[in-house]
């Protein structure tokens, strides 16, 4: 099991940071494919199977896929020569590191993450998975942001189509 | 799930990949390249939520709440992917380009 999270931590980090090296965006688009699977197997390895799969669904599947599409659309050239100097790229992985320098720090200092998982109890009985769990809670405490969030998608919809006319004014 | 895994290990992976999209967005200079890196360190966020989820178990639960608030981040990143590319296809037609260096004039 300690392996298997070696394995997928390692394959999210090394597709994250193919992202950011490819020159090509369809190469691009594809490591960050790469980087959402290993994250997925990760939620799955924290047993959170529905979130797993959704994160497989909507963002390895549906987003992907339209940003492939956008980038094909669009024809996008593959950046050649550098516009920045060397010393700006160098700067902001710098900062990058900063950010991970930091993270360490806080875990080594807080010492809140050092405890293990503690075990789950499963309650036997249908109706007791976190698919059921999460739906209860969608649909009973937290109701009127799951009615805010369906707003907000005809929004995008909306705004989707109005922005790509032909014709903007 | 593995007892021999710790919270650090889970939080360290999620706050590299968070500064692994960061990187992207200072040092890219494509648009959608950045726009990528922007969902990298969303996800990078959703990867620290079901953690401290999964920690806080309750009743031989894990706090389910987290998975809800990561429901709500997976729908606006959605929503925001489909705006987000609209507007750039609409940039890429007036300017012709995506190459944010290129776009520094308000009006062209």
């Amino acid at each position: 099991m300690t392996f298997l999270f070696y394995i997928f931590a390692a394959l999210a980090l090394v597709g994250g940071i193919g992202v950011v090296v490819n020159k090509n965006p369809v190469s691009s688009a594809f490591a960050m494919i790469v980087s959402f699977l290993g994250l997925a197997a990760l939620f799955i390895q924290l047993d959170a199977y529905l979130v797993g799969i959704l994160q497989i669904l909507v963002y390895a599947g549906a987003i992907m896929v339209l940003f492939l599409f956008i980038i094909m659309l669009l024809d996008v050239e593959v950046e050649e020569k550098r516009a920045h100097p060397f010393i700006a790229s160098l700067g902001a992985a710098g900062i990058a590191g900063g950010v991970t320098l930091l993270v360490i720090t806080v875990l080594k200092r807080s010492g809140i993450g050092d405890a293990s998982f503690p075990k789950l109890s499963p309650v036997e009985g249908s109706g007791n998975t976190d698919v059921h769990r999460i739906g209860e809670l969608l649909f009973g405490q937290y109701w009127f942001p799951v009615l805010i969030v369906a707003v907000l998608l005809l929004v995008a919809t909306v705004g989707a189509v109005v922005l790509s006319k032909k014709q903007l004014r | 799930m593995d007892t021999a895994l710790t919270l650090n290990h889970f939080l360290f992976v999620s706050g590299v990949l968070f500064a692994i999209g960061l990187a992207g967005v200072l040092i890219r200079r494509n648009l959608i390249v950045i726009f990528m890196c922007l969902e990298l360190m969303l996800a990078a966020a959703n990867l620290t939520l079901v953690a401290f989820s999964r920690f806080n178990v309750q009743d031989g639960q894990p706090a389910y709440e987290g998975h809800v608030l990561l429901f709500f981040i997976i729908t606006v990143a959605a929503a925001e992917v489909a705006v987000g590319l609209a507007i750039i296809v609409a940039l890429f037609r007036s300017r012709e380009t995506t190459d944010v260096t290129k776009i520094n004039s308000m009006k062209f």
